[in-house]
This record gives C-alpha cells, structure tokens and sequence, in this order.
C-alpha cells in the first residue's frame, strides 16, 4: 500500500476505525453502532478536555496574578483533576431539609442532557458530525435555550434566597443575551445559504493563494466574531458576566446548596457549554476544520479544529484573568444598547456586502460604516459620564 | 402505530394533566414544559423539524420563561403552600369540567366517525429549510410582515402594561 | 385507527384539558397556561394535517403552525404583562376575589 496517503488516512482515522468496528456486527444494526460509538467519542473526549482545561485554567489564572497554580498533584499538577473528580464524588450530598427534593436532583440532570446534545451537530473534523442535520444551528440554539430552565429549577428548588436571586439575574443575563448571539449567527446563515453546520464549513474551505475564505476574515464577519464571542462568554455565564455566580458577592448564586457531585455535575455543564459555544464560534467565523494556511492541511482536520477550540478556551481564560465583572444593570445595558444595535447593523452591512458583488469597494465600505457605527455609539455612550483621569500610585 | 408515538402521547398528555391538577404554581409551570417538550418530539415525528425546533426555541426557552418569572413577581409575601382557603380550584369547577369533558367527547366523536375517510400513511417530500425560506419571503411575506408588526406592538405593549407607573403628583 | 386519527385524538385530549384548566383554575397565570396548552393543540392538529394531507409540499400547515407560535408568544407576554399589572393593583392573582369593575 505504498500509494496510501498518510495525511489522509490520519484525518479520516476515526471514521476508518468505526467502519471496521461495524463490520463485526450484522448488517441491520451496523448505522446504530456508528452512532453509539460517535456518542462514546463524545462523551470521552469533552469531559476529558473538561478536567484538562480545569487544570489549565487554574494554573493560566495563578501565573496571571503572579503565582503558581495547582502544582503538587502529579508533573506539574496535571493530576489536579484526578483530586478533584474524587473529592467531589466523596463529598456528602448536603439536601436542605425545605428543598424541592425532585427539582433538587433534576436540575443538573436536565442541564447536562441540554448540553450534551449541542455536541450532536458539531462537525468536529472532515466527515465527522454525528448528525448532519438540515436545520443543526437551529437545533443548537434550541438546546441553549433549555438550558435557561434548568438554571432557574436549580436556583428556585433550593428555597434559598440566595439562590433565587442568582437564579433569575443569571436567567434574564441568558435571555438578553440570546438576541445577539441568534443574530450574529443569521449573518453566517445569510452568506452560507444553509443552516447545516458541515455545509457551513465547507463554504470557508477554500483558499486564495495561501489565505483561507474564514468568514472572520471580512468586515462583517469580525464583527459577528466579536459580538459573538461576547454572547457565549454571558450565555455560560463566565467572567466578566459571571455576577450569577460571582464568589465574592452572591455565595456561589444558584448552586449555592449544591454539594459534592451534584456540583461537579453543574461545573461539568458549564465547561461543556463553552466548548460547544467554541465549537460553534470556531465552525461559524473560524472555518471549523479547515487549516489556516493551504500548506498546513497535511496536518488532520480534527486537529485544527480542537487547537482552535483550545484557542478560545485560552481567550475565556484570559480575559476571566483580566477584566473585572459587570454589575447587573451595567450587563443589561451593555447587551440592549449597544450589542444589539450592533448586530442588527452588521445584518444590514452583512446584506450590503452580497448586494455589491466582488471588488475591494464592498470592503471599504462596509468598514467604514462597522468602524463609524463602533466610533460613534462608543461616543454616545460615554457622552453622560464624566471620569476623572486616573491617576495610579504604586507601592514604593 | 408505533411504540414511540404512544410514549410521546403518554409524555404530553401526563404534563398536560399535570399541569392542570398540580397544587404548587411552579410545579404547574414546569409540568406545562414536560407538555411543550412532548409536543415538540410529536413534531419532529411528523418530520416537520422546523415546527419542532421553533416549538422548543419559542416555548421552551422563552414562554415557559415569562409563565416562571410571572409566578415569581406575583406571589404573595408568605406564599403558603397551598392558597388560603385549601382550594386550587374555584367553586364551579363542576361545571367546567363537564364543559371540557364535553368538548372532547365531540371532537373525539368527529374524529373517530372519520376515520375511514382520513388518508393514511402517505410519503414525505423531503422539506428543506431552503424551502421554508423562499415560503416565508414568497408566498407568506404579507403574513411574515404582519407577525412582525404584532410582535413589535406586543413587545412595546407588554412593556408599558407592566412597567411601574409613576407616581401621580 | 390511522396515524392522522391518533394525532388528532391527542390534541383533542390535550385541548380539553387545557379547556378544563383554563376553566377550574383560581389563579390568572394557570389560565394563561391552559390557553397556551390549547393553542398547542391546535398546533399539533395542523401539523398532523400538512403532514397527511394532499399537498405536503405547499408548506402551508407548517407556515400556519409557525405563525400561530409566534401570536401565541406574544400573547403569552401580553397576557402575562397585565396579570402582573393587576396583581400590582389588587394585590391578588385570585380570579374570585376579582369579582368587580372598580378600580
């Protein structure tokens, strides 16, 4: 098999493998032993990403703030996992007496089940989708939106007020937010023509010359690629828009009565929720699995995609290091005043970029009016407040 | 029929009767979630994803919602329990339940008196997204355009209605 | 029975309960959810007729079952919105105890 290609080869690997799995099963049942075994992939390699991205994110965030993170398990505390996977399913399972017992034990259930079935759509490598469906994106977002219940049956069961207060500060930041993380994507579907996410993939999976067709790379699609990106970091609730559960002011928010591997199982929900909204990112603006330059495709498809969705978890990472949070009311203001009006305008720029066909004055026209439109509601914002210049004092 | 077809009746119509027999108020609102999600699994069994997916968008994440938060801003300082004179129900609610019942002992009646007549299993074209795009700007574009004015009034109206009205001086 | 029948005796069932809680209940919102059950009924009868019916590929009762999503949303925020209003003023969502038009 000298003719074999290797690169080839190594990106279909997985799709190789589960065809030679299925042929030891009879004909009838071999679509469902592809599924199963697609499921297991799924299931493997998320929550293992998941205890590798705790890890990196513990330390990313010591080394951000001067010291080291976790480093006493294992070669440089890459076992840290490992000790908290056990301490949280040795821990006692702490119920408040007057807690909703049934929606106690629900809540994080439903959410990891809505979560879990956003991966279903993700094409996470050339071929390999679980279920390539007509309608996926929509699919995805539905999945998103069912999430915001099971936050609200976990912060009310609790019968904490606590909790309930987080629960529904976390519920309204997650509708508000839903808008524009909805109308960014219809920028996506506009140019791509389909809602089905492979589809999506293989329209940005040409190059010119070495520079490939990532729809991050136009006007109009960085500025979805922002807004999108501020969405998913408030739709999973992370810092800066993590007041829900912000550690310093509100206990833990909605899963303060949450113990042992009831938690673990809401910490899990939360970190598989930012992969798939990564995912998501990475297939929509970033191209999925296509290379970044046309030289580099030898490496496998899945491979990109993976080091792009590593590359947003490191973006969440850093800037939960680096931004302080948002107060409630400044969040919603944020999400209704400008990152709405700006998607609404990138759909209306989105259009204008189609209309006026090939050349380079789509380009500067459509920056113009992104970067005006940014200038201006920046201005507009910042007209009523007056700030003092800063002046810094440094321990000497 | 199938199997999955009686389950996913079962699933709905148990939220449904949940729904409505449930003490607790959010009990009531969670069990019509149950409701919408069976329904929206009954969608995607007649291959009509679209309607599914929007079910479960629209209802799911954003009634079931407003129903949850409606609760919460209207719930007396010390909710008991159970309301205050131990009754879920008003005092006729004989009379409705008759009404209802008779309600479905008609439409069931239509219903099974047709049967003959209704067609069975027939085959599905296949039904695009694509298809339903060029639908909504083609031949439904006045109805799109109409759905979107409703919802625009609705929206500004909901807001007034229950903003906090200032005080008279 | 065919599958059209079974479809359209769920939505009945489901309509009518939703017609008996909408009905029975003494709390505005639980009628407001009946009303939503019922307008779900109706829903899943004009999805079982497109899909059974003579011309599936028109789209019509899916186009219909879409629009009466979208009305019965907006409904539910308008409805939801006076019920709140109301309970500001009355301090009660209790359907018998609002036995009066004085304000």
């Amino acid at each position: 098999m000298s003719g074999m290609n290797v690169p080839a080869t190594i990106d279909q690997i997985f799709i190789l493998f589960t065809d030679w799995v299925a042929h030891f099963f009879p004909a009838a049942i071999r679509p469902i032993v592809g599924v199963v075994l697609g499921v297991i992939g799924i299931i493997s390699v998320f929550p293992g990403l998941f205890a590798l991205t705790t890890v990196f994110e513990r330390k990313g965030l010591g080394r951000m703030q001067n010291r080291y993170g976790p480093n006493r398990v294992g070669p440089f505390g890459f076992f840290q996992p490992v000790a908290d996977g056990i301490k949280a399913l040795t821990k006692e399972d702490v119920v408040p007496f007057r807690a909703d017992g049934v929606l106690h034990f629900l809540a994080p259930v439903v959410l990891l089940a809505a979560v879990f079935m956003g991966f279903a759509i993700l094409p996470v490598g050339r071929n390999m989708v679980l279920v390539d469906m007509d309608a996926g994106l929509l699919f995805f977002f539905a999945m998103g939106a069912s999430t915001e219940l099971s936050v609200f049956m976990a912060g009310w069961s609790s019968r904490n007020k606590y909790s309930l207060l987080g629960a529904m500060r976390a519920v309204a930041q997650m509708i508000s937010y839903e808008i524009p993380l909805l109308l960014s994507s219809v920028v996506v579907i506009m140019v791509a023509g389909t809602l089905s996410l492979p589809k999506i993939v293989e329209a940005q999976a040409g190059y010119t010359g070495i520079w490939p067709h990532w729809y991050v790379f136009t006007p109009w699609g960085l500025a979805a690629f922002l807004m999108f990106g501020i969405a998913a970091t408030s739709e999973t609730n992370r810092s800066p828009f993590d007041l829900p559960e912000g550690e310093s002011e509100l206990v833990a928010g909605y899963f303060t009565e949450y113990s042992g591997f009831k938690f673990a199982i809401f910490f899990i929900a939360e970190y598989l929720a930012m992969f798939s909204m990564s995912g998501i990112a990475t297939t929509l603006f970033l191209g999925g699995w296509s290379a970044p330059l046309s030289f580099l495709n030898v490496l496998p498809s899945w491979f990109w995609f993976f080091s792009k969705v590593m590359c947003f978890i490191f973006i969440f990472i850093w800037v939960r290091g680096t931004l302080p949070r948002l107060r409630q009311d400044q969040l919603m203001n944020f999400a209704w005043k400008f990152v709405l009006p700006f998607t609404l305008l990138d759909l209306f720029v989105t259009a204008l970029w189609r209309f006026m066909g090939e050349g380079w004055a789509r380009w500067i026209v459509c920056s113009a009016i992104l970067i005006a439109a940014y200038v201006a509601m920046g201005r507009v914002g910042m007209f009523r407040k007056n700030f003092a210049h800063r002046r810094y004092r440094y321990a000497e | 029929m199938s199997p999955i077809f009686y389950l996913l009746a079962a699933i709905t119509v148990a939220g449904g009767l949940a729904t409505v027999l449930l003490k607790n108020l959010v009990h009531c609102a969670l069990a019509v979630t149950i409701a919408f999600l069976g329904l929206a699994l009954l969608f995607l069994s007649l291959d009509a994803q679209f309607a599914g997916f929007v079910q479960i968008l629209v209802y799911i994440g954003a009634v079931a919602i407003l129903v949850v938060f409606a609760i919460l801003l209207t719930r007396e300082a010390e909710v008991p329990e159970s309301s205050p004179a131990g009754r879920v129900f008003s005092k006729t609610w004989l009379t409705g339940l008759v009404i209802a019942a008779a309600v479905f002992a008609m439409l069931g009646w239509a219903v099974l008196q047709s049967a003959q007549a209704l067609p069975n299993e027939t085959a599905m074209p296949a039904v695009s997204v694509r298809d339903i795009g060029n639908a909504l700007v083609g031949r439904y574009v006045l109805p799109l355009e109409i759905v979107a004015l409703l919802l625009t009034a609705a929206t500004i109206g909901a807001v007034i209605v229950a903003m906090h009205e200032k005080e008279a001086k | 029975m065919t599958p059209l029948a079974a479809y359209l005796m769920v939505a009945a069932l489901l309509f009518a309960i939703g017609l008996a809680g909408a009905l029975t209940r003494r709390n505005a919102i639980l009628v407001l959810i009946g009303i939503e059950l019922m307008l779900n009924a109706a829903n899943l009868n004009l999805i079982a007729f497109w899909r059974y019916g003579p011309h599936p590929e028109l789209l019509t009762g899916m186009m219909f079952a879409i629009f009466s999503i979208a009305v019965a949303a907006a409904e539910a925020a308008v409805g939801l919105g006076l019920v709140i209003s109301i309970y500001r003023h009355a301090r009660t969502t209790d359907l018998e105890q609002m036995n009066r038009m004085k304000g």
